[in-house]
C-alpha cells in the first residue's frame, strides 16, 4: 500500500546520456523536514528538475509516488497541480510579467486543480499584501518584473512566497539559503516551519549548515555520485560540518 | 446609400469631389494627384502588393446621409457595430472626444464642450475643409505631398473623412481624442485623410483604432496622415490597426517637429492581410524629438512590413526607435527602418531597437534598417535581435502550475509589455485578449 507523501524508489535518472541519478530512494512524509547534502555535481539539481518533469532529464527507471499517484505519466502542469513543488536554485526571469498578476494566476490554477474557488484580485491582493509580511517584503515588490533584475536574496524571497502561495504538499528546496542573508534565513526557516506544521512535507537541498541551525530535519540524506550513501538524524549535519563529504560516506 | 462604380478614372474623382460639394482648389489638387497615381509604379519592395486590383474597388461609398452629434442620431445598424466595440461606452469614460467613420465618411463626431471652449478644432477632415478652409490650405498636403508614394497620390485624389484636430497656442489637452475606422462592405477602398496641427506650447493624444469584418474579398485601407507638431508642442499619435485578414493597409503617416517639438507614434499592427507602414518624423527644429514605438504581430497569412523613419534636419535632436514583432503561425513580420542624419544637424542622438519573437519555424522576420549618417557629431546606435521563447522560461512557468498555452501566452504578453504600458488601459486589456486569441492553438 502506498503512503501518503512523496515515495521516490530505485531512480534512475539520464541527461545528456550520462547516468547522472543511480538508484536513489527517498521518502518525504507529511510534515516532515528532510535535508539532503552533498557535494557539487552529485545529482542534487538532477534530482530536482527530473521531479518536475524538466524535459532535459529522462527517468529511465524506478518510480516516483506522490500521495499514492506515480508522477511518471504526468507533464510539469500536472505533477505541479498534484502538489510538488521545487523552489529554484536559480529562478529563471521573466520579463515584462508582473509579479502580482503571475502569482495571482499560478494561485488560482492550484485552486482550480484543488476544487476551490479562484481568487477575486482584491482576494488575492489581501491574501499576498498578508504572506509578503510574514516574508519582510515590501509589497511594492509585487510590482517588478518575475525574477527579472531581482538580487539573489530577493529571487530567493520569491520562490519562498511563492510556496507560501501554493501550499504545496511536498516542497523541495534546492540551495534556498544561498543568496539570503542571516535575517531573510531565521525568517525562511520559521516559514517552513510553519508549512510543515501544516502537513507539507519538505526536502531542503543545500551546503551548508546555517539554515539547518534554525530548522531541525528529522532527516539528513548525503548524496554522493547520485546515491544515497549516509542517513541519519541532526547529527549527521553536524558532523558533515566538521569532516567532508569523502570521508563520511566510507564511514 | 451612395457609391461610386467600381474602378478608377478621373470622373470617379470628380464625381466624389462634386457629391461633397468642393471647392475648385480641392478638386484641382485631387485631379494632380490622380495623374501622380497612374503614372507612378507599384512599389516593388516591402510585400506583395499584385493581388491588388485598382478596377475592382469601390473608391467611395457613403452607407448613411446622417452624421451624428449624439449616438441617437446614428442609424441603428452602424451604432450597434461600434456599441459592439465599446466606442460610445470608451467615449463617456475616458476620452475628449470621438469620431466614428464608417466606409467613406464620418458618422459621428464629437468633442466635450469644456474642450470645445478651449478652442479646439476636432471633426471630421472633409468638415474642417469648409468649416476652416485657412488652416486646411495652409497645412494640407504639406507633410505628405501626393508625389510622395503611389498610395499617397490615390489618397490624395479620393480621400474622405478622417481627423482634423487644431489645437491651440499653449492648450494642453490632458485626456486623448479618439476616431475609430471601419471598413463593412465588401471590396472597399477607404481612403482617409487625417491632420493634425499642434500649435506652439500645446499638447494633444490621439488614439486611432481600426476594424472590419471577414470577407472574402479583398478590400484596400489607404490612409494618409499628416502632423505638424509647431514650437515646443507635443503630439501622441496612438494606432491599435486590427483589420481583418483580407486588408491591405497601406499608410503614409508622417509628422514634422519643430523647435523643441516631441511627436510620438504608438503603432500597433495586428490585423491585415498585408501592411505596410512605416511612421516617420521630421525633426526640423532644434531639441525637437521623436519616440516611435512600432508592434508588429503576425499569423497565418499575414505580413506586416513595420517599422520606422526619423530625418534629422535640425542640431540636437534625438530620436528613439523600439520596434516589437511577433511571428507566428507562419506569419511574417519586417521592420524596415531609417535614420537619416543630416550634415547640419549637429549632436543628434538616436537610438534603435529591434526585438523579434518567433513563436514557430514555420514563421518568418526579417529585419531591414537603413543608417544614413552625414554628421560626425551623431551619435547613432543600432541594436536587433531574434528570439524564440525559452524553453527555460516556459518550464518555469508550467513547473508553477501554469498549462502550456496559458504560460506561452504570458511570456508573449511579457514581450510586448514595455509598448503595451504604454497604451491606455482599455486598449491594453484589449490587446492582451487578442494575443491570447491568436495563441490558441498555436501550442503544439
Amino acid at each position: 500500500m502506498s503512503k501518503a507523501g512523496l515515495e521516490i524508489n530505485n531512480l534512475t535518472v539520464e541527461t545528456e546520456g550520462k547516468i547522472i541519478v543511480k538508484g536513489l530512494s527517498l521518502n518525504i512524509a507529511p510534515g516532515s523536514i528532510h535535508t539532503l547534502m552533498g557535494p557539487n555535481g552529485c545529482g542534487k539539481s538532477t534530482l530536482c528538475l527530473a521531479l518536475t518533469g524538466h524535459p532535459h532529464y529522462t527517468i529511465t527507471g524506478g518510480n516516483v509516488v506522490l500521495n499514492g499517484k506515480s508522477l511518471l505519466a504526468q507533464n510539469a502542469t500536472e505533477r505541479a497541480l498534484s502538489g510538488l513543488m521545487l523552489a529554484w536554485q536559480h529562478p529563471i526571469s521573466l520579463p515584462g510579467i508582473k509579479i502580482s498578476p503571475f502569482l495571482r494566476q499560478v494561485v488560482n490554477a492550484h485552486r482550480v486543480a484543488r476544487h476551490e474557488n479562484p481568487y477575486s484580485v482584491s482576494e488575492f491582493i489581501q491574501h499576498l499584501r498578508r504572506l509578503m509580511q510574514q516574508l519582510d517584503m515590501k509589497t511594492t515588490f509585487a510590482q517588478r518584473s518575475v525574477n527579472d533584475g531581482l538580487s539573489g536574496g530577493e529571487k530567493k524571497r520569491l520562490e519562498m512566497l511563492m510556496a507560501l502561495l501554493i501550499e504545496p504538499k511536498v516542497l523541495i528546496l534546492d540551495e534556498i539559503d544561498s543568496g539570503l542573508d542571516i535575517d531573510a534565513i531565521k525568517i525562511v526557516a520559521q516559514q517552513l516551519k510553519l508549512l510543515a506544521k501544516a502537513g507539507t512535507g519538505i526536502l531542503i537541498i543545500t551546503h551548508y549548515h546555517r539554515l539547518l541551525d534554525y530548522i531541525k530535519p528529522d532527516r539528513v540524506h548525503v548524496i554522493l555520485e547520485g546515491q544515497i550513501v549516509r542517513e541519519g538524524g541532526n547529527e549527521l549535519a553536524l558532523e558533515l560540518e566538521r569532516t567532508s563529504y569523502e570521508a563520511i560516506s566510507h564511514v | 446609400m451612395y457609391k461610386t462604380t467600381k474602378g478608377l478614372t478621373k470622373s470617379t474623382v470628380r464625381e466624389i469631389s462634386g457629391y461633397k460639394s468642393e471647392s475648385k482648389w480641392m478638386l484641382e489638387k485631387r485631379l494632380a494627384a490622380y495623374t501622380i497615381f497612374k503614372q507612378k509604379k507599384m512599389p516593388r519592395w516591402g510585400g506583395d502588393l499584385s493581388p491588388i486590383n485598382f478596377d475592382q474597388i469601390t473608391y467611395y461609398l457613403k452607407a448613411t446621409s446622417t452624421k451624428g452629434r449624439t449616438w441617437k442620431e446614428v442609424p441603428t445598424k452602424i451604432r450597434d457595430t461600434f456599441d459592439k466595440l465599446g466606442i460610445p461606452e470608451s467615449e463617456k469614460r475616458w476620452l475628449a472626444g470621438v469620431g466614428a467613420q464608417y466606409e467613406s465618411e464620418s458618422v459621428y463626431h464629437e468633442l466635450k464642450q469644456e474642450w470645445r471652449d478651449l478652442g479646439i478644432i476636432f471633426e471630421d477632415t472633409d468638415t474642417a475643409l469648409k468649416k476652416y478652409p485657412d488652416i486646411f490650405l495652409k497645412y494640407f498636403g504639406t507633410v505628405v505631398p501626393a508625389t510622395d508614394n503611389k498610395f499617397a497620390a490615390l489618397n490624395t485624389a479620393v480621400w474622405s473623412g478622417g481627423t482634423f484636430i487644431y489645437v491651440p497656442k499653449g492648450v494642453q489637452m490632458t485626456i486623448p481624442l479618439q476616431n475609430y475606422f471601419r471598413i463593412n462592405a465588401k471590396g472597399m477602398g477607404q481612403f482617409e485623410r487625417t491632420l493634425i496641427i499642434a500649435d506652439e506650447g500645446s499638447s494633444v493624444s490621439y488614439i486611432e483604432g481600426c476594424t472590419a469584418p471577414v470577407y472574402s474579398t479583398d478590400s484596400l485601407h489607404a490612409a494618409v496622415v499628416e502632423i505638424i507638431a509647431l514650437k515646443n508642442a507635443r503630439v501622441r499619435y496612438t494606432t491599435i490597426q486590427n483589420w481583418s485578414n483580407n486588408i491591405y493597409n497601406l499608410v503614409t503617416k508622417r509628422a514634422v517637429a519643430h523647435a523643441g517639438a516631441t511627436v510620438e507614434w504608438i503603432d500597433g499592427n495586428l490585423g491585415s492581410k498585408l501592411t505596410m507602414k512605416y511612421p516617420s518624423v521630421y525633426l526640423i527644429g532644434k531639441n525637437s524629438s521623436a519616440d516611435i514605438l512600432s508592434l508588429a504581430i503576425a499569423a497565418k497569412g499575414q505580413h506586416q512590413d513595420a517599422g520606422a523613419k526619423v530625418v534629422h534636419l535640425a542640431s540636437d535632436t534625438s530620436s528613439v526607435i523600439t520596434s516589437k514583432s511577433i511571428s507566428g503561425n507562419g506569419g511574417r513580420t519586417s521592420y524596415r527602418g531609417l535614420v537619416e542624419v543630416s550634415s547640419r544637424a549637429q549632436r543628434v542622438h538616436s537610438r534603435v531597437k529591434c526585438d523579434a519573437l518567433l513563436l514557430d519555424e514555420h514563421s518568418r522576420s526579417d529585419t531591414y534598417p537603413t543608417i544614413r549618417v552625414k554628421n560626425q557629431t551623431a551619435s547613432v546606435e543600432h541594436e536587433a535581435a531574434v528570439s524564440k521563447i525559452s524553453e527555460e522560461q516556459l518550464f518555469y512557468a508550467e513547473s508553477r502550475g501554469l498549462d502550456a498555452e496559458t504560460a506561452n501566452t504570458m511570456i508573449v504578453n511579457g514581450f510586448i509589455e514595455p509598448i503595451v504600458k504604454e497604451l491606455p488601459m482599455e486598449y491594453a486589456v484589449e490587446l492582451n485578449r487578442l494575443i491570447s486569441m491568436q495563441m490558441e492553438g498555436s501550442v503544439g
